[in-house]
């Protein structure tokens, strides 16, 4: 039986965790790519709709501020990439309230990085590359897939991902036993293709091989840009091995307006879902406003990682110390 | 009634779901980096002994089952109802055979068991994990055999019948394990 003081994770992981840090930051030099640090605390913090966020207070007399720890360093990086950084990457945690299961932990460890002048296609080719490396030597991997996600759903449910119809995802709710979704997700698309997506899909994703997932529906578009040659869909790409989602990267939106009404969008659906009230970032719209270069950009949960080379089944035992024990 | 979230669904937790009560045997929570968070929650319902799966919206709520185990002391069968005992207090609670089900085989009279009660009327026994009964039938062994390779049926004085080595005779007591239904060891009188 182990006390609370020890850490859940083996010294073995703590090595490998190093090794891997260290691979990573190689990876990068070698390809001239920056590492930067920006701020954990910020004035002001994603609008995701699926986020919940950790507050803190900053009190220096008589100024009092609320702050927010970021969910992810997307917006601060993207400032640099407008100031002009080229290629950046940063290793830092980010912090998701209420995230706490098998594959979650509400503060876990980040790798994003971003490529100035990468479409996405050559990004998946560098995140194939990065993985391959970490790989090497630890665990043997099969080959790399590449699936555009309107045929990977066609595939496992015979439903158009693309064009809402609520009768024939009702009756793949039927037949497939998931009666909960007809509940849960009423006439929301975005509510069907994720339930669908996470109960019958994504388990059987990247089995011992790394999973590539791109063409989102546009209406799962978040901070990606529409694709230029059908509306319908966007250039984002999500990554799995066995099952698991490890990161998720984007053709960089760089249109400040868009921007602009998307996060106007997102503060709209948060009230309607009784989130917490955001202000919206408005250095990132102005810096989008001053230019973003065109960019893709990757963010990798660097413990999930860690959990699929080792073959272990929960988040604490590849992190010294869960929220538990923290 | 208290209500649970869930955030709160654990193993073993009792819950309300479709005016059944239940006990979560597992809770995932499901939450792709984008997307809508959701609990997938297997629970076993109480009264059927089915295990379902459900999935929650992340946050949603079940009701609580006021359901609790209760160590008793099984008395006697009256032929519509088998009555067991509290012994601290002598609480009496008389259990239909739906209730006790399965358990039947292994209640033998003054033994002490589990009773699930909801709403406090008894909703399922559990005998204990190892019982100790006498063998009321079986065929006679073969002389020489200690090991037990394959075995032979034994009917029990409850009525159980289980597999047991060749050496064992008519007359003895045998342990069991009530969850598996297997042999365990002989007793020594």
């Amino acid at each position: 039986m182990q006390a609370d003081w020890q850490p859940t994770c083996s010294i073995e992981l703590l090595h490998l965790r190093a090794q891997i840090l260290a691979e990573i930051r190689s990876f990068f030099l070698t390809r001239a790519v920056l590492e930067v640090e920006t701020p954990l605390l910020s004035y002001s913090s994603g609008t995701d709709p699926q986020l919940d966020f950790f507050t803190t207070d900053y009190c220096s007399y008589p100024l009092q501020q609320t702050l927010y720890l970021q969910t992810s360093p997307e917006f601060a990086m993207k400032r640099l990439l407008a100031a002009g950084s080229g290629c950046i990457y940063q290793i830092c945690k980010a912090f998701r309230n209420g995230e706490s299961g098998r594959n979650h932990n509400p503060e876990f460890t980040m790798l994003e990085w971003y490529r100035v002048g990468f479409t996405l296609t050559q990004l998946m080719d560098e995140i194939a590359e990065l993985i391959a490396l970490l790989f090497k030597e630890r665990a043997s991997l099969n080959a790399t897939q590449r699936i555009n996600y309107q045929d990977l759903f066609f595939k496992y449910t015979g439903l158009d991902a693309l064009l809402f119809n609520y009768d024939d995802y009702c009756a793949f709710a039927l037949k497939s036993q998931s009666l909960d979704a007809i509940e849960l997700c009423k006439t929301d698309h975005n509510a069907w293709l994720d339930f669908i997506f996470s109960h019958h899909i994504q388990p059987s994703l990247g089995k011992n091989a790394l999973c590539m997932v791109y063409g989102y529906p546009a209406c799962q578009s978040s901070l990606a840009r529409i694709n230029k040659d059908n509306s319908k869909v966007t250039d984002r790409v999500e990554i799995f091995i066995n099952g698991i989602e490890l990161g998720n990267g984007y053709y960089e939106l760089t249109d400040a307006q868009e921007q602009n009404q998307r996060f106007d969008e997102e503060i709209l659906v948060r009230q309607q879902n009784s989130r917490p009230v955001i202000v919206k970032n408005t250095h990132l719209i102005a810096a989008l406003d001053a230019g973003l270069p065109e960019c893709s950009g990757m963010a990798i949960g660097l413990d999930r990682l860690l959990m699929v080379l080792t073959s272990n089944k929960h988040i604490d035992d590849v992190i010294p110390f869960s929220l538990a024990r923290s | 009634m208290a209500s649970y979230s869930t955030n709160e669904f654990k193993a073993g937790l009792k819950v309300m779901l479709d005016s059944d009560p239940c006990a979560i045997i597992e809770n995932e929570f499901v939450k792709p980096g984008k997307g809508q968070a959701f609990n997938r929650v297997k629970i076993r319902n109480l009264k059927t002994g089915r295990v379902i799966e459900r999935t929650f919206k992340s946050g949603d709520s079940l009701e609580a089952a006021d359901v609790v185990d209760v160590a008793m002391q099984y008395l006697y069968n009256d032929g519509d109802f088998r009555h067991f005992m509290v012994p601290d207090t002598f609480e009496q609670y008389q259990c239909n055979e739906k209730a006790v089900s399965d358990a039947s085989k292994w209640l033998k009279d003054q033994d002490m068991c589990t009773v699930t009660l909801w709403n406090d009327s008894p909703l399922s026994v559990t005998p204990a994990n190892f019982v100790e009964l006498a063998i009321v039938e079986t065929d006679p062994g073969v002389r020489g055999d200690t090991s037990g390779g394959g075995g032979k049926p034994a009917t029990l004085e409850t009525g159980a019948v289980v597999r047991v080595p060749l050496f064992v005779q008519q007359g003895e007591v045998i342990k069991v394990d009530t969850r598996t239904g297997e042999y365990i060891s002989r007793v020594k009188e």
